[in-house]
């Protein structure tokens, strides 16, 4: 039998307690090596849509919260276009990296709100940001997303939040709005509310 | 606007090269560590318990940022050099880390941002929360990054970071190591690993690297001393290739050259 030459992924690693030297050496207190940490702006300019605050913390098991993560996130921009993608805003990016403050955890990413991106088959999916996860005690990065819990016929119509079996987990994905633009989205590593994490 | 983010803006290029009926490799995520691994203390309340739920990649997944060269600083890839105040640079052995970043068809991956952080010689990070009683380096800061070129190479020039000692059991030490983030074409090819140094008997010690399920994934984060390419008088050289997913190609598919 032929076999299939392939290679094999590098395995992944933690990314420790000191990822921050790395990839937000600023934040970090490395003054002077790089302009500005890279993500920290995801509007650049004149944006179109509505500009929004998204605030979260991510815990662990115990209920603490993580003072040591960093969090990504990629989203489309208000059309429902991904940045590089024919006709995207120019004044968004699309990405964003933050870290966790080093005394509460909080994070907050200054976006817009996403507009719907096709699933593979050609139906919409609901506005949604792809977030990922990374702090020491995470062997490999998690994959979760954001949903918009006043997006609620969207969400009904998304063909992944579809096939989320257990539907009263479903909630863990949704960013709740508080006012003034803000949405809130916790993130639980584990514990009776454990975010839904994906396997992409 | 700064300078710096106006280049940003600017240096956006296309992301979304989806394919029908393409779609990025499922991983393998048995060649991964496990989200548990209690001898990784860290790891017992920072693993999720359910299961991952799975589905085939989309536009969200296939798309991710670009990064290109001119957002680099002429010394982003030079840790010898990049926070000194002396000419010297900082203090070790001096290293230069070359390699390729490369799917799982073999294919160099261009444009991806290769981003690095290390101890220093004396194994001593430059954090608040480092605990470490080594001595800091005053010139040495210990980050760097490159964008790999049009074959996936990638190269940045550092001292060997020493090991260190680390809260974990009673007397644990971390090899020496340095840490990778990559960001290849798309979302789902997000990775961080750590590289690790030809030969160094703490490798079989290290809770964090024994998360990995098989020597053969241990052995392919060593790098490897390359004294052909070393630079006498200088600069001894290690390779170290980094393999992110692959994605499908479809019969018809005309773009080849990668994701
Ligand atoms: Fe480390």
């Amino acid at each position: 039998m032929q076999r299939i030459e392939r290679l094999k992924e590098s395995p992944s690693q933690t990314a420790g307690p000191y990822v921050h030297i790395g990839a937000l050496p600023n934040f970090a207190g490395i003054d002077g090596v790089y302009d500005e940490d890279l993500g920290q702006r995801m509007v650049l300019g004149a944006v179109r849509g509505e500009q929004i605050t998204l605030r979260g913390t991510v815990y662990d098991g115990t209920g603490a919260a993580l003072r040591d993560a960093m969090v990504e996130i990629w989203q489309a921009d208000a059309a429902g276009l991904y940045a590089g993608q024919d006709g995207a805003d120019p004044a968004f990016t699309g990405w964003g990296r933050q870290a966790g403050d080093m005394e509460t955890g909080a994070f907050a990413f200054e976006t817009v709100k996403p507009g719907a991106v096709p699933f593979r088959d050609g139906r919409m999916q609901a506005p949604h940001v792809s977030v990922w996860i990374v702090a020491r005690g995470i062997n490999l990065g998690l994959q979760t997303r954001i949903y918009f819990a006043d997006e609620q016929e969207a969400n009904a119509a998304d063909p992944i939040l579809a096939r989320i079996e257990h539907r009263d987990r479903i909630s863990t994905l949704m960013a709740r709005p508080e006012g003034d633009g803000t949405y809130r989205f916790d993130i639980r590593l584990q514990g009776e509310a454990e975010t839904i994490f994906f396997d992409i | 606007m700064s300078a710096f983010q106006q280049k940003q803006a600017v240096t956006q290029t296309p992301g979304g090269h989806a394919a029908p009926g393409g779609g990025l490799y499922a991983r393998d995520r048995a060649w991964h560590p496990a989200a548990l691994t209690p001898p990784y203390k860290t790891s017992v309340a920072r693993s999720p318990v359910r299961a991952p739920i799975s589905f085939s990649t989309t536009l969200s997944e296939e798309t991710g940022p670009v990064f290109t060269q001119d957002m680099l600083g002429p010394l982003d890839a030079d840790l010898i050099h990049n926070y000194a105040k002396s000419p010297e640079g900082a203090i070790g052995p001096r290293i230069v880390v070359q390699g390729r970043v490369l799917d799982e068809d073999g294919r160099g991956v261009p444009h991806s941002l290769v981003e690095v952080w290390q101890a220093n010689a004396g194994g001593r990070y430059r954090h608040k929360k480092e605990g470490y009683l080594a001595p800091l380096d005053p010139d040495f800061g210990g980050c760097g990054r490159c964008i790999t070129d049009e074959f996936g190479n990638y190269e940045f020039r550092t001292i060997q970071p020493g090991p260190y000692p680390w809260p974990n059991g009673p007397n644990d030490w971390r090899p020496a190591h340095i840490h990778f983030s990559v960001f290849g074409r798309s979302w789902g090819q997000r990775l961080i690993t750590q590289m690790y140094f030809d030969g160094d008997p703490m490798i079989w010690h290290c809770p964090i690297v024994g998360t990995i399920p098989s020597r053969e994934g241990i052995e392919s984060l060593v790098a490897r001393l390359d004294m052909e390419a070393t630079i006498p008088m200088d600069a001894r050289v290690y390779r170290f290739d980094i393999v992110l997913r692959g994605r499908r190609q479809t019969l018809f598919e005309n773009r080849m050259e990668g994701l």
